[in-house]
């Protein structure tokens, strides 16, 4: 909502200046987003009359001009088409000063003197209107200093209003509000009936009386439409954001941002037969002011003739029977439309404008009259015409009701902490509107018209604590019951996992949720993500499925900027669709590529390897407490090097992969180096065993090497699960220590070292038990896999 | 007897020469071992008159103290000058720097989420999260936002369908909560936040905190305390706090509240207020009993006011010259 502070000021007048009156706007909840003069910083500049306007003698578009200032006649050269005799203009003396430190001093033009300057808008900084002059009224006074007669010395306020202050979206309403914040009366301008001169009527139908339950109509004739609207208006409805079109659009405009009544004048010659107010057939058409052609659908509600639809309520006229240059005579409409009906309406056809702004957040139903009758009297000023009888179609029961709300003095002091002044409270609420009655331990309040948002109690105490001012009320700290926050000892704190992550080097990295739908298919084509209706942009249109996708990015983002080592982290939610429901998983995902160790002078440069990750995986799941519990399985996945990647299992659940990117996708998106990569549930690594001791051994340890052959294909892992099954829980340690394939080994085979470590928790173990021991675990390694001791 | 002397000097002379540990041995079994030299003289005693025994016994004595003596002496110097060898060999240039698997970090936006989730664990609230795909009925229905509310113009939502959304606010949460838990109720809810919307400073993907707060008897003085002991902690500043009547369908009243942090400029950080009744009442808390309040903040934007970012796309480049910043 933008108006000029002098229009306010009209209404009502505090002894504040601008910035003053602004910040207690915003303190109130009117918050104050701009404060503009109503034009630039210009001095010397009168109101000036051409009186002769020949050509120039050496230019085809320079005219000569006699100006008179009022005191005498100046020769100015002016290239302006709209110069002419009896005109009254800007006139910007020599010695003037205009916006941009802009001086006008004599000059000479073709070789004519020129005393001065005729100015347009946009050179004084009104507006961005160019083409010509300013154009004047007649009767303005001749010699006056221009910003005295158009009363430039003005403020613009541009107040960003919330939804719920549809009352505040005219004049009248902002000055309500100042007078109840600055305790001041506030002046409204007089509005009187105006009598009707003939006795034609156009009929009105209300067919949708619950979105339309009021509709007032008055046939106005012989309106001089191209008569000019003053100069006062045309500046107020500037200072607003309203171009100035014709005399009746104006006027109807004038009223909305006056008392904020949005209004419509037709053409009464395109009319035929009675307005009926109806929801739109479904696939009905309507061309708009604005020339745009729209499809109908029936939750639409139309203003129509006989025929056909004419406007789209509430929000846009239509072109077919819109006021013209050659229209006479016209059909002034007041409405009133129900917020609910007109809810999303605009918004579905694209359109926002100021009319279904108000409607949608509520205009005052009992404000028709007024505005019908202010608009009357407005237009017969400016263009004439003889206004006919208020022909007004009505359904009283479909009206809003407004329920009386009771504030218990009790709540309001409980809720704010402090108890206020009756008096104080019941003279807020009263200049805002409400009928107050003190009932002794409550106040009963009868809500206005225009206020749609006091339904509650609550809702009076919001504008008692409103007015009487946020920063005014106490400030405490809640007391409440000591209670202490239980924590899971059985769930290691995310944080917790953070920092080991940052210690082992990893940067933690945040990427979109949402990424491009080609880059999900290369990483997860097994899972078709989840679109967006309404994605932001192709690249960002489907849930992840992955992290992965965002790490590599990340990782694409930084080889571009020269950095060769990348080790990034990220934990969130990962959105896989299953039948109707979607799961929504949090997942870690860490990334490693370049080298293992920053260039250095140790030289001990080297990739880091599919063994590195593990290794940073490995640490993790031992924080578990409950590593055996994880295992790792030889298998493919799309986006991973085939003979370098392992689903990670917890209890033989799959519960992520690790592995080394394909080089075919690294190729692809061109990736530098092999990145290495795991993804693994939260929920699996957070999970963790709480500790029950077992008491420490006294008794020595014992411990065996072994180094057997093998196939060189067996893994690994198999082979230990077996010294473990072969062995009991005496042995306490077991380590591969060394892998080896070359010289002195078969081909096709390897060799595997094993240190076994053996302790007993209450007596030494003798020799004679160990051996039995490395007997059987060499027997069953014979058995299961062919192996031979190494000698 | 007679040559006691001289041996003593022979085999002082033989120390002082002696280069390592094993030559030092060897001059200790040629003197002092049992058939060392002194040794031997000892065994001559027996020869003497009884008389002239003591004062030659003592004498041997002596002189086989004074080689034992000059054989400890020599030896602890030769293992000093070995020490000093080896430690001199092993002299390495410290300022060489370390072998190290540099540290990474925390991104900015967690960092700002664990201070704030620390301030309010520290005065008994938890920590709540939901999910993001959220349906509609939680996002807004249950918060007061009816379809076609003008609140929801506020809100530029992403949708998978006409009842599933991406939420637009961590307050889903707070309804979450609400629907499953008995007063008194104080947590934080931190996460992932989308808005349909993008340019210098709007990003369809953010991060908000959102906090609840429900019992008996909590006033608007209450949350008015409580936000301006976070700022406070949060800047580590006394900086000076306003709060501003505005609107919330889930809130009346409802609040924006602005920080000055020392240059007389107000810049808007938080939105909160006392939870609407009917907020209450959708998710079966009695608004007569139990009053509460709610607040709202926006991560990046409180993660570039206090660490001077100028750009909130920084925050999702994962540009590690910009990450590495916050160690």
């Amino acid at each position: 909502m933008k108006f000029s502070e002098q229009w306010l000021r009209e209404w009502v007048n505090p002894q504040l200046d601008s910035t003053a009156l602004e910040s207690l706007l915003s303190l109130a909840g009117l918050e104050v987003d701009d404060l503009t003069p109503a034009a630039g910083a210009f001095s010397g500049v009168v109101v000036g009359e051409i009186i002769q306007a020949e050509p120039h003698p050496n230019a085809d578009k320079l005219q000569v001009c006699t100006v008179n200032n009022g005191q005498e006649q100046i020769q100015v050269v002016c290239g302006a088409p709209n110069a002419r005799p009896s005109l009254k203009t800007a006139f910007a003396q020599v010695g003037a000063v205009l916006p941009g430190d802009f001086k006008i001093k004599k000059a000479k033009l073709r070789q004519v003197e020129s005393f001065g300057m005729l100015s347009s808008e946009k050179e004084l900084g009104i507006s961005e209107e160019n083409a010509g002059i300013m154009e004047l009224a007649a009767d303005a006074p001749v010699g006056t200093d221009l910003r005295d007669y158009l009363q430039l010395d003005d403020q613009i306020f541009d107040v960003d209003l919330t939804p719920n202050r549809a009352d505040c979206l005219s004049l009248s309403g902002m000055a309500r509000e100042v007078g109840v914040i600055t305790r001041q009366d506030v002046q409204s301008p007089q509005v009187e009936e105006v009598e009707a001169q003939h006795d034609e009527i156009f009929p009105i139908q209300l067919d949708a009386p619950q979105a339309c339950p009021r509709y007032l109509g008055r046939i106005i004739k012989g309106v001089n439409i191209q008569a000019t609207t003053p100069l006062w208006m045309r500046e107020r409805l500037r200072r607003s954001g309203i171009r100035s079109i014709d005399p009746v659009v104006d006027v109807t405009n004038y009223v909305m941002l006056e008392l904020g009544q949005p209004m419509h004048a037709f053409d009464l010659a395109q009319l035929s037969d009675r307005i009926v107010v109806r929801y739109a057939e479904p696939g009905e058409q309507l061309t708009l002011l604005d020339d745009s052609t729209l499809t109908l659908a029936r939750q639409d509600l139309v203003i129509a003739d006989q025929n056909k639809a004419l406007a789209l309520a509430g929000i846009m006229g239509g072109q077919h029977s819109g006021c013209h240059l050659n229209t006479q005579d016209i059909f002034l409409e007041v409405a009133y439309f129900d917020p609910i009906a007109m809810a999303g309406r605009a918004r579905a056809h694209g359109l926002h404008t100021d009319s279904s702004h108000r409607f949608e957040r509520g205009v005052d139903f009992k404000l028709q009259h007024q505005a019908m009758a202010r608009a009357t009297a407005l237009l017969l000023e400016i263009a004439g015409g003889q206004p006919g009888p208020i022909n007004e179609a009505v359904s009283e029961g479909d009206l809003p009701t407004r329920t009386p709300v009771i504030l218990r003095k009790d709540r309001l002091a409980q809720l704010l902490a402090v108890r206020l002044e009756d008096a104080n409270v019941a003279d807020i609420l009263t200049r805002l509107g409400l009928i107050v009655t003190d009932k002794g331990d409550h106040w009963y309040a009868e809500v206005p018209s225009y206020r749609f948002d006091i339904t509650l109690e609550v809702d009076l105490i919001e504008e008692v604590a409103r007015i009487y001012g946020y920063d005014n009320l106490p400030v405490t700290a809640p007391r409440s019951e000591m209670r202490m926050q239980g924590q899971q000892e059985s769930l290691r704190p995310l944080r917790r996992l953070r920092e080991q992550l940052v210690a082992n080097g990893y940067q933690e990295a945040v990427t979109y949720s949402f990424i491009d739908p080609k880059w999900s298919t290369l990483f997860d084509p097994e899972h078709p993500p989840i679109p967006l209706a309404n994605p932001i942009s192709t690249d960002l249109a489907v849930m992840r499925t992955s992290l992965l996708p965002g790490l590599v990015k990340a990782l694409l983002h930084n080889q571009k900027r020269q950095q060769p080592r990348v080790r990034l982290f990220e934990t969130g939610l990962r959105f896989i669709r299953d039948g109707e429901q979607t799961e929504q998983t949090p997942m870690l995902s860490v990334l490693a590529s370049g080298n293992r160790l920053p260039e250095s002078w140790h030289g001990e440069e080297a990739p880091v390897d599919f063994y590195d990750l593990k290794g940073d995986l490995e640490s993790i799941l031992e924080a578990t407490g409950e590593v055996d519990r994880f295992s790792f399985e030889t298998a493919e996945h799309p986006a991973l090097h085939p003979g370098q990647s392992a689903r990670i299992l917890k209890d033989d659940q799959a519960v992520g992969w690790i592995g080394a990117l394909h080089p075919a996708l690294c190729q692809t998106l061109e990736i530098k180096g092999r990145p290495l990569v795991f993804e693994i549930t939260l929920e699996a690594i957070q999970e963790r065993q709480v500790t029950h001791f077992e008491a420490i051994s006294k008794y020595p340890e014992m411990r065996r090497d072994l180094a057997v052959l093998v196939e060189a294909s067996l893994p690994v892992a198999k082979l230990l699960d077996v010294v473990r099954q072969s062995t009991d829980e005496t042995l306490v340690d077991l380590r591969l220590f060394d892998v080896y394939q070359g010289q002195g080994v078969p081909e096709g085979q390897k060799s595997l070292a094993l240190g076994l470590t053996w302790q007993h928790p209450s007596r030494t173990l003798t020799d004679d038990e160990i051996n039995a021991q490395v007997e059987a675990v060499v027997t069953s390694l014979q058995e299961r896999f062919a192996a031979t001791l190494r000698s | 007897m007679e040559n006691l002397a001289p041996l003593v000097d022979q085999a002082l002379v033989a120390i002082q020469q002696a280069k390592d540990a094993s030559a030092l041995d060897q001059i200790r079994v040629q003197y002092l071992g049992k058939k060392g030299e002194l040794t031997q003289l000892l065994k001559g005693l027996g020869k003497l008159s009884p008389e002239e025994r003591p004062q030659a016994g003592e004498a041997i004595n002596q002189a086989k103290g004074k080689v034992q003596d000059a054989l400890n002496t020599r030896k602890a110097a030769l293992a000093e000058a070995a020490l000093n060898a080896q430690l001199a060999n092993e002299r390495l240039d410290v300022t060489l720097p370390g072998r190290q698997q540099p540290i990474g970090g925390l991104h900015p936006v967690t960092r700002t989420i664990e201070r704030i989730e620390e301030f309010f664990a520290s005065i008994g609230f938890s920590v709540a999260e939901g999910p993001e795909i959220e349906d509609d009925y939680h996002n807004f229905e249950a918060l007061n936002i009816p379809a076609h509310h003008p609140a929801r113009a506020m809100h530029d939502t992403f949708y998978f369908d006409e009842s599933t959304v991406l939420r637009t606010h961590t307050s889903p949460v707070q309804v979450r909560s609400m629907e499953s838990q008995e007063p008194p109720i104080r947590i934080i809810c931190p996460g992932r936040v989308y808005r349909c919307d993008s340019d210098m400073t709007h990003s369809p993907m953010f991060h908000q905190v959102e906090g609840l707060l429900v019992d008996q008897n909590i006033s608007f003085a209450d949350l008015k305390g409580i936000l301006q002991q976070f700022l406070r902690v949060f800047f580590e500043d006394d900086v000076r706090v306003r709060f501003r009547p505005s609107y919330f369908p889930f809130t009346e009243p409802s609040i924006e509240v602005d920080i000055d942090r020392g240059d007389g400029k107000w810049l808007e950080i938080l939105g909160c207020g006392m939870v609407h009744p009917r907020v209450f009442e959708m998710s079966g808390i009695d608004p007569e009993v139990y009053t509460g309040f709610a607040f709202g903040m926006g991560v990046e934007r409180l993660a570039m006011l206090r660490y001077g970012v100028n750009d909130l796309r920084l925050f999702f480049d994962n540009d590690l010259k910009f990450l590495s910043q916050w160690r």
